[in-house]
């Protein structure tokens, strides 16, 4: 049989043959929880605590809900997609088969920039906290925190270069370790098992929502702090033994997990710290579960919390070493880069070359560049990306209606999420732009321009025919 | 010298290993296969399979 079949007037894709070396299928829905659920964790452990200082603890709460909203329909809407178009590269391979080349660029530089962005800023965070503890131990020099970043970035890149099972099962215990914290925390603290420490209506009285209604839409920028990097599911798919079944099970699973452990840790987190000490992530509560469990005078919660927050700092590292290695490699095995980038390992089977590449451009990141800067260039790919899902959705079920093509997941309410994600997509822009609106300018230009040299240069070096590799029937209305 | 600064060194050191490890590796995978074998890797081989099977 020829590796493809681009003239077939039936099919829209064949699906070629001739691996030799491919990614390896070993992983299960459990490892897919905790690829999506390791990368966002360190969210509700630090970072979300910002939108309570741009709007006050409920504004924050607020935030927390309508960001829930915007990613289970994230989810909801990959967990479709993906089961059907099961490959690495997630949402760019979506894009490619879906939408077309330009928005399939677009759609794996977003990854790969939002995933490289996001592990430096969880390097330098793990580099800060192990300063902390040193500090916490009697150290009275001040520690020299480059040789601490620069090994989180070597040892999970190590790790990730060895192979993809022991990397995510790795993933799966820290991961785990971290929300079990979560939960303990919370019935120490709330009263659920012993005495409770929950101050709620003395610390909000005067202060429900100190910047009105415009201080919750502010908050939402930071609200997607509680779950970015959920959609990171889908670049598993070609390490799967069934994506049909893996997929939607560990996504749905892992937004669930998510809803929870935001909503857990709002409420013991502001039922504790005052809402100008938690609200200022910088010089307030830096780590706010962390105080809490500070505050509760338990030093057993001292310490589950303190490795919680460095297990779930080094589970989101990981989770996005695997991502933007996955979103790099695809993107070079279809020759939208370089076709160097495609090659796998043949014993480890994973895509080194992808993951070595990218070590030097997170350490220049982590070494080299502010945290709120690398971490506002995150959100803004992500949220660029969030933006795409909509339209492949509905572009999806249009060309392939249902019972056209074998999906893994039919998501309900069609076409409700995918209206519901692009208007708080909307809402979120907004928001983003209030408060950066200088980075988010700079962002839509870097892509403009990297677009542009795609369609008159690059695209010519694109195997067109071998990209659409979906054994489905031809769309509707081609 | 004391506990942190010998930290401090072991990682610079453990961070060298685990660097030379992957390039000594990459060189030699690199040295030992084609190019055509290493960047063999095709989208879709499961569903093409499984279509085949069906067939």
């Amino acid at each position: 049989m020829a590796d493809i079949d681009i003239t077939s007037q039936t099919m829209d894709g064949m699906g070629p043959h001739g691996t030799k070396v491919g990614l390896l299928r070993v992983l299960g829905p459990a490892h897919v929880w905790a690829l999506g659920v390791g990368i966002v964790l360190v969210g509700e452990y630090m970072g979300w605590n910002f939108a309570v200082g741009k709007g006050g603890a409920y504004a924050a709460l607020i935030a927390c809900w309508f960001a829930g909203i915007l990613y289970t329909c994230v989810a909801m809407i990959d967990s479709e997609v993906t089961s059907t178009v099961a490959a690495a590269g997630g949402q760019y391979t979506q894009a490619k088969h879906i939408v077309g080349p330009l928005m399939a660029f677009n759609v794996g530089l977003y990854l790969v920039f939002a995933y490289t962005m996001l592990e430096a800023a969880n390097a330098i965070t793990a580099g800060y906290l192990i300063s902390v503890v040193a500090g916490m131990t009697g150290y009275a020099g001040e520690l020299d925190q480059r040789p601490f970043i620069i090994l989180v970035i070597m040892f999970l890149a190590w790790l990730n270069y060895r192979g993809v099972l022991a990397t995510l099962t790795f993933n799966l215990v820290i991961t785990a370790i971290a929300f079990i914290a979560i939960l303990v925390l919370f019935l120490s603290t709330s009263g659920v098992l012993g005495g409770g420490i929950m101050q709620h209506a003395a610390l909000f009285e005067g202060h429900e929502m100190p910047y009105g209604w415009i201080g919750v839409l502010a908050a939402m920028h930071f609200g997607l702090w509680y779950y970015l990097g959920i959609e990171g599911t889908t670049q598993a798919a070609e390490e799967v033994r069934s994506p049909a079944r893996a997929l939607p099970f560990g996504t749905l699973a892992g937004i669930m997990t998510l809803l929870i452990a935001a909503t857990l840790t709002w409420y013991v987190c502001s039922g504790v710290l005052p809402w100008e000490f938690l609200g200022d992530g910088v010089n307030g509560s830096v780590a706010p579960l962390f105080d809490t469990a500070r505050l509760s005078g338990s030093n057993g919660l001292i310490w589950l919390l303190g490795f919680g927050t460095l297990f779930a700092t080094l589970a989101s590292a990981n989770g996005c070493i695997n991502d933007a290695s996955r979103a790099w490699f695809a993107m070079g095995r279809d020759k939208y880069l370089p076709g160097w980038f495609g090659a796998v390992h043949p014993r480890y089977r994973t895509p080194y070359r992808s993951i070595i590449f990218l070590v030097p451009i997170a350490l220049i990141f982590a070494l080299g560049a502010p945290l709120d800067q690398v971490i506002t260039f995150s959100i803004l790919s992500g949220l660029l990306e969030y933006t795409f899902m909509p339209l492949n959705i509905i572009m999806f079920r249009r060309k392939w209606p249902l019972n056209s093509i074998k999906r893994g997941y039919e998501h309900p309410f069609h076409p409700l999420p995918a209206v519901t994600l692009l208007a708080l997509c909307a809402l979120t822009f907004f928001a983003v732009f209030l408060g950066y609106g200088t980075q988010l300018v700079a962002m839509i230009g870097f892509y403009i321009v990297v677009s542009l040299w795609f369609h008159f240069w690059r695209y010519r070096f694109v195997n067109r025919g071998a990209q659409f590799t979906m054994p489905w029937p031809k769309p509707q209305g081609y | 010298m004391e506990t942190w600064q010998i930290l401090e060194y072991a990682a610079w050191g453990a961070s060298a290993l685990l660097g030379l490890y992957m390039l000594i590796d990459w060189m030699k995978v690199d040295s030992s296969y084609s190019e055509d074998v290493l960047t063999s890797s095709r989208e879709g081989e499961l569903e093409a399979m499984t279509e085949e099977q069906h067939r």
